[in-house]
């Protein structure tokens, strides 16, 4: 890019999808995001019906910002096309597929309003000429960028990440410090303006949701997360420290104690698929019934907090022995269902332990002094549990931190934030170990790894083990954030959060074996039918459709693991071997000498 | 492991049987291997070597017969096996695909280390030591088979070769007193078998015995002192090189038997010499020969590979 004639000529031989000169390309994608940005200050319908209220001159709102944020994201990566100083960094290959897709969020997010106000309030006639602006704008930037050569010149050529990213500056530790902070604090206000939308207004969330996956895939075509994990791992105490505060600060923004509470389920859940992560993500043991471990761990919690439906109501322990309670029965019965299903392999495997998860409900359900011996009230459940008191400190009330208030959830959100880190940090210290490798080797190569000397059985009972006493910690909370507990949630699939189907979608979704994934597939998969309530229905169809597509388009999940990430040498044809030899063709492989 | 005290028997093997259903693929076969030795193990394709080498390492559960090493009967499980000293290597290369280099060969040392989860979860100053002696103990090794510099590569990423390599590298890890090799040359080219004869030296030279699988005859009659031959689930013969080599039943074994009628002594003898070479100097191409005549073997041998993936 030093002049503009071997840039014009270049770009007249690279093929690309939109046939325009590379300087009016350049032009349209400024023009379009520019166009774009001062069209979310302007009116786009004329009634505050629609939801956020998009009739304002002056500032945007609702779906506007969400524009906003669009056209300023291609305006950024537009202006490394002029080179213009400081912001190289944006997009360091000057690749056009950052650029399309950042210019696609945009797109998105004004027609998807557009079409919306029409069919919301009755016809284009409602749209006010902001609308027009923004739609005809971001038209135009999309048809820019698609105007941008491409190594291919197919449209999946603008989707996919850059090849040779050349390798980041050498940044000071502060700078590269400073870079964690912004990226951790911008992705607590996304997550914060996500929780944000109010539950009515779905169109927001469905805006909110286009350009944050655009816009992310826009970053990571342009390596940018590539860089950030580098920067992630060199500074890894420094960035577990700011993501855990980050999450702590998270109740101090919410005035809205709801919010808090979703945040706090989102926590449990997250919490469980990380303990679940331990069996089918490293272990690579397909658990169909872990809900009953989380079930037990609420039970044991819920009959020793001295509700006065509780069997034992005279009993009320603190909360580190009620959790130790909840952690040890989730962990007998772990070892119990574990002892003899554990012999089995594969499917065996996942019909045994879905097996075993209704028979845990089952059985709660009939320990109701009719069909058994009365000790979980049957389907009625263990209701008016108490609050959880620590130090005295009662966390059903609400406190006050200097200006801020925080509320019941905000409360549980904090105390469950703390048992998170618990869960992450013993994740990742079982995981790189002795016991971890050999759990890993097991999934990997179960015949190789007994061959190694590794005792199966004993090391997946371990497995099993952990992860369910996990989810029994986590469980002990979910029993006093939730009131009551009763037997109908921890079943295999339904629409209510903890059952063994979302608990393993959460995993498999976020990425098998990492710490970041589980807990982002269950934000994804919590958060988006909270706030998409004509969803809810067909929460089931959307889990399944968003697997298949899931495992046709990036089978390791959205976070691959570190392992996958290794695969630096899988572009080199003469490094990579056949796929591992197939293991019932005998005949064909025994090729001598 | 330092016991290279002149020739104690490290593996006994004694009427070892192993029956599926009503396919015996092994029948009472006897094999002995000393310190410091290296024996072969060589016969048609089907012929029960790996059925046996599984019954060695505990995979399968013999049906008649024991196992012992140096001295001690071994139990037939496969941890167990391993934790006694003996480790192996499989015919179809089966590493941890996604695990690197270096983690292959930790998980082979497992038996040799204790820490638990407990110990993984506290980090104590025992963990940390015994990890950290654990990657310097991984690392001499891939030292010595040559694969340091990648010690961080994903081990599907390697070249077959390399994939070979590892294997043995991670069965070490183990700190075996025996290594049973499953066929480590096959799919190398001649450079990269003469390579692994190389290693295979080396490791004896480390005092470890080992017994090898092979379908390649120069590198089995270069490479070992004794060389048994498993045919149709029962050893044939044992012996040296020169031995096996001449031994006629070994060569009808691969090359089929005479016609009857054929042209009496003198004229067969001519043939067989020639044979006999051309099975020699044709190592590369044996199995092309070998496979033919053993084709009905073959099904033998595919229900073993079932075995296995159980």
């Amino acid at each position: 890019m030093t002049t503009t004639t071997t840039e014009t000529t270049a770009a007249d031989t690279t093929p690309r999808l939109v046939p325009l000169p590379h300087s009016a390309a350049r032009v349209l994608i400024a023009l379009g995001a520019i166009g774009t940005i001062a069209s979310t200050f302007m009116s786009w319908t004329w009634t505050s019906d629609f939801p956020g209220d998009l009739t304002v001159y002056g500032y945007p709102a609702g779906l506007q910002v969400l524009a906003l944020t669009g056209g300023l994201l291609t305006l950024l990566l537009g202006l490394t096309l002029w080179d213009v100083p400081g912001l190289r960094w944006a997009n360091p290959a000057r690749h056009a597929a950052p650029l399309a897709l950042a210019a696609a969020s945009a797109f998105a997010v004004c027609w998807f309003t557009g079409i919306a106000i029409a069919v919301d309030l009755g016809g284009f006639v409602n749209l006010d000429p902001g609308a027009y602006v923004a739609m005809a704008a971001s038209l135009v930037a999309l048809l820019g960028t698609l105007a941008l050569p491409t190594p291919g010149g197919t449209w999946r050529d603008y989707l996919k990440k850059a090849e040779n990213i050349p390798p980041a500056a050498d940044l000071a530790p502060w700078a590269q410090r400073l870079a964690v902070t912004a990226a951790t604090a911008l992705a607590l206000i996304i997550f914060t303006y996500g929780i944000g939308i109010p539950d009515e207004e779905s169109e927001t969330f469905i805006g909110f949701l286009l350009l944050v996956v655009l816009g992310t895939w826009a970053l990571f075509a342009a390596g940018l997360f590539d860089r950030f994990s580098a920067l992630n791992a060199r500074h890894k105490g420094f960035a577990a420290t700011l993501a855990f505060l980050a999450a702590a600060v998270f109740p101090l923004t919410q005035s809205d104690d709801h919010n808090a509470n979703i945040g706090v389920n989102i926590l449990i859940v997250g919490t469980v698929a990380l303990g679940l992560n331990v069996v089918v993500g490293l272990t690579g043991l397909l658990d169909l019934g872990y809900a009953a471990f989380l079930g037990v761990g609420t039970y044991a919690a819920a009959l020793v907090s001295g509700s006065e439906f509780s069997r034992f109501s005279g009993v009320q322990f603190p909360f580190w022995a009620a959790a130790l309670t909840g952690m040890a029965a989730s962990l007998i019965f772990g070892v119990l269902i574990g002892a003899p299903t554990l012999r089995l392999r594969g499917d065996y495997l996942a019909i045994v332990t879905l097996g075993f998860g209704e028979i845990f409900r089952i059985t709660v359900n009939s320990l109701d002094g009719a069909s058994g011996p009365n000790i979980t009230n049957g389907p009625n459940g263990i209701a008016r549990i108490p609050d959880i008191e620590i130090f005295g400190l009662n966390l059903g009330n609400a406190h006050q931190i200097g200006p801020f208030t925080i509320g019941r959830f905000a409360n549980y959100f904090l105390l469950m934030l703390v048992i998170t880190a618990i869960v992450v940090l013993i994740f990742n210290r079982a995981s790189d170990s002795r016991i971890g490798r050999s759990w890993i080797a097991i999934r990997e190569d179960e015949t190789a790894a007994t061959a190694m000397g590794i005792n199966g059985f004993r090391v997946k009972l371990i497995a099993f083990a952990l992860g369910a006493s996990l989810a029994g910690l986590a469980g002990t909370v979910s029993a006093h954030v939730g009131y009551s507990v009763n037997p109908a949630p921890y079943q295999f699939a339904g629409s209510v959060p903890p059952n063994s189907a979302f608990l393993l979608a959460a995993v498999v979704l976020g990425g098998m074996g990492t710490v970041n994934g589980p807990i982002l597939g269950a934000t994804l998969l919590y958060l988006i039918p909270e706030k998409l309530t004509f969803l809810q229905k067909y929460q089931l169809l959307a889990f399944g459709i968003a697997l298949v597509l899931l495992m046709r388009f990036r089978p390791e999940g959205i976070i691959a693991n570190r392992r996958r990430q290794l695969e630096f040498h899988d572009n080199d044809p003469l490094d990579v071997p056949e796929q591992r030899l197939p293991d019932s063709t005998v005949g064909a492989t025994k090729a001598g000498a | 492991m330092t016991t290279a005290t002149t020739t104690a028997t490290v593996l006994e093997a004694s009427g070892v049987t192993m029956r599926f259903g009503g396919l015996t693929a092994v029948r009472s076969v006897d094999l002995t291997v000393n310190t410091g030795e290296i024996v072969g193990l060589i016969g048609p394709n089907g012929a029960g070597k790996t059925t046996f080498f599984n019954c060695l390492t505990g995979l399968y559960v013999p049906t008649e017969g024991k196992v012992s090493y140096k001295g001690t009967v071994l139990p037939p499980k496969p941890h167990l096996v391993t934790k006694a000293g003996i480790a192996r290597t499989f015919q179809n290369i089966r590493l941890f695909a996604n695990m690197t280099v270096l983690e292959n060969v930790l998980v082979g040392r497992h038996t040799r280390t204790k820490e638990g989860l407990w110990s993984a979860l506290l980090r104590g100053p025992g963990f940390r030591k015994a990890e950290a002696t654990s990657r310097e103990r991984a690392m001499e090794l891939l030292e010595f088979i040559g694969l340091a510099h990648k010690a961080d590569h994903l081990s599907r990423n390697l070249p077959y070769g390399e994939q070979r390599k590892l294997e043995i590298a991670r069965a070490l890890a183990s700190e075996p007193g025996l290594l049973l090799l499953d066929e480590p040359t096959a799919g190398m080219n001649p450079q990269e078998t003469r390579a692994t004869e190389e290693l295979v030296f080396a490791i004896r030279d480390k005092g470890i015995a080992v017994l090898v699988i092979e379908h390649d005859m120069r590198f089995i009659f270069n490479l070992c002192d004794r060389v048994a031959v498993l045919v149709q689930g029962e050893k044939l013969i044992e012996g040296t090189s020169d031995v096996v080599q001449g031994d006629d039943r070994v060569i009808a074994a691969y090359l089929g038997e005479p016609f009857e009628g054929a042209p009496e002594d003198t004229a067969l003898d001519a043939v067989e010499a020639a044979e006999a070479q051309a099975a020699d100097a044709d190592a590369d191409a044996d199995t092309d020969t070998a496979e033919a005549p053993a084709a009905e073997a073959q099904t033998a041998d595919a229900h073993t590979a079932e075995g296995d993936t159980k």
